[in-house]
């Protein structure tokens, strides 16, 4: 039922989501926190910077990352300097466009999280001896640890179906960057393709389904164990 | 040694000047009602509010000096806190909550198994926060603040929470936590009966000021101050037992310099206790009646009388050896006595009247 081909693009696309969650996670957990707790002169700035990929056109947000990473961008000419590193046209470059494509997702989720977590606590730590440091570690970060792991996941999922930034930054490359959705799309272009789509597409249904009750169940168990 | 705390922060629509010197160790209870300032005094000694200016001593260790620029994070302050909703942590067991602290401090006097057994907390140590009562919570969190070998203990209304049972059911806990740990303890409430059965010296706070302080039994019978004031007024002596009389069905106890019958009580000859004389069950005489019911007939001076115009009433403090008395009655009563400031007069109560705590 599937070639070399097929499964190549869905062993991609696992492994664009799993980088693009890799890196932008941590990020999205600082973010979320500075939204959640930070009171800072550009907290509303933040805020829609964060959000920004959610309203834009993904081809906009392609694109403006074609000119910022791009190999005569501001940083993408840096990175090339300094690293040797290309991301145009590259897995790690359509992971980053995923990337920057559910990062909202997951600052959402996370934020709400933190959100949640009773401050009343983190003083309890406090004049039990806990400085900042350990009582992120050992009461915010773990009260706060279903909504993170709910972002991830849901930023997984996400990114399993990223089509117009990676399309645009990373182009449709076979093995590269051709991820499921830029596999379907380029085997409905082709004579007789339809079978093979509607094949990569229940797998691409299946992934999905997979993410999002995994998720469910595992927020429920983390919250059990939570005591909520 | 001693607790000098001293505070004055201006909010929106009230100032607080708070500033007190207490004993330690011991229990200083904070007194007042609800918004009066007692929690924010407790805020502030734990590092959780920074007020405008205060100064706080601990045993000599000075806290905070917002004067010499001296402020100590809350976490480097080594002051146990119980909260009023107990703040246990729900991702960990009890025992890990025990022990938050305890890893975070130097080692200290207060030992894991002394602290488990003193709060009867044995058979939670494997359960988690949610599972538990309230009254069992409460205990938990005075574990683990206890195991954070704090140089001070503050408490704030940590039984407002419960219900008159789970109070029951804590109370004597504390009681002994006091008599084990040689530690100073803040002890905010609005409950009476709680600083009455605690408290060593009481502060009391009104509208953001100390209005009265001194030794629990003084301040609690000095009919100019609030605490004295309130519906159910009573004099509170401390005492021990003398001895039993099985045959008749009564204990002697000693209390405030003069000696006491009340209902048997299953105590210890020589055992310390509080006693309690509500204000409404003393009756005046002039001279010792006869054929009466009354066990205790307790003569005294009179001291001072305080008008109370609101209830035409008066509450009348009698003057004993080594404490007061405190007695509502009618002005028209003392009038018919002729009664006077500096006069003897005698004290009648009931043995069942006098409360043992």
């Amino acid at each position: 039922m599937f070639d070399a081909q097929d499964i190549e693009a869905i062993w991609l696309t696992l492994i664009v989501a799993g980088r693009a969650v890799g890196f932008a996670l941590p990020l999205a957990v600082v973010a979320a926190w500075a939204l959640a707790r930070g009171r800072f002169a550009g907290h509303a700035m933040l805020n829609t910077l964060v959000h920004l990929p959610l309203v834009l056109p993904p081809v906009v947000t392609g694109w403006l990352l074609l000119i910022v990473f791009g190999i005569r961008g501001p940083i993408g000419s840096r990175l090339m300097e300094w690293f040797g590193m290309r991301l145009v046209f590259t897995t790690n470059g359509a992971a980053l466009a995923c990337a920057v494509m559910t990062f909202p997702v997951m600052v959402r989720a996370i934020r709400l999280s933190l959100e949640a977590v009773d401050p009343g606590l983190e003083a309890a730590a406090r004049s039990l001896g806990a400085g900042w440091f350990d009582r992120m570690l050992t009461i915010t970060m773990p009260l706060a640890s279903p909504g993170i792991l709910v972002g991830g996941i849901v930023g997984f999922a996400t990114c399993l179906g990223e089509f117009g930034a990676v399309i645009t930054f990373a182009a449709s490359i076979p093995g590269e960057t051709r991820t499921l959705p830029l596999a379907i799309y380029a085997a409905l272009q082709e004579p007789g393709g339809e079978e093979r789509a509607a094949a990569l597409a229940l797998v691409s249904l299946a992934l999905a389904l997979t993410g999002l009750l995994l998720s469910d169940w595992l927020a429920r168990r983390l919250n059990r164990v939570l005591g909520r | 040694m001693s607790i000098e705390v001293a505070l004055r922060h201006r909010f929106a629509d009230k100032t607080l000047d708070i500033r007190f010197t207490a004993p330690s160790p011991g229990v200083t209870a904070l007194f007042g009602r609800s918004g009066a300032g007692k929690s924010t005094a407790l805020m502030t000694i734990a590092g959780l509010l920074r007020p405008d200016a205060c100064r706080i001593v601990i045993d000599g260790e000075v806290l905070a000096d917002t004067a010499a620029g001296l402020w100590l994070a809350p976490e480097r302050r080594r002051v146990g806190l119980v909260f009023q909703d107990a703040r246990l942590f729900p991702h960990l067991s009890v025992a890990g909550n025990l022990r938050y602290g305890q890893r975070r401090a130097p080692p200290g006097a207060i030992g894991f198994d002394e602290v488990v057994d003193l709060l009867g907390i044995a058979d939670l140590l494997g359960r988690r926060p949610h599972t538990l009562s309230g009254g069992e919570r409460q205990r938990v969190a005075i574990g683990r603040a206890l195991l954070s070998q704090p140089r001070l203990l503050l408490l704030d209304e940590p039984l407002s929470g419960l219900d008159g049972a789970r109070k029951a059911e804590i109370l004597p806990y504390l009681a002994r936590l006091k008599a084990a740990l040689r530690l100073p303890m803040l002890y905010v409430s609005h409950a009476p009966d709680e600083v009455l059965r605690l408290a060593d010296t009481l502060v009391l706070i009104k509208d953001g000021h100390v209005v009265g302080t001194g030794p629990v039994a003084e301040v609690a019978a000095r009919g100019d101050l609030p605490f004295a004031r309130r519906n159910d007024a009573g004099a509170l002596l401390l005492g021990h037992v003398m001895g039993h009389e099985a045959a008749r069905g009564l204990t002697r106890i000693e209390g405030g310099g003069a000696v006491w019958l009340v209902p048997l009580l299953d105590r210890p000859v020589g055992a310390t206790c509080r006693i309690r004389i509500p204000a409404r069950e003393v009756i005046l005489a002039a001279k010792v009646p006869e054929a009466i019911s009354v066990q205790n007939i307790v003569p005294g001076t009179l001291r001072h009388i305080e008008a109370e115009t609101a209830r035409h009433s008066a509450l009348v403090e009698i003057g004993l050896p080594d404490g007061t008395l405190l007695a509502r009655v009618t002005p028209d009563a003392i009038a018919r006595l002729g009664l006077s400031v500096g006069g003897p007069v005698l004290a009648l109560v009931k043995s069942t009247a006098i409360e043992v705590l």
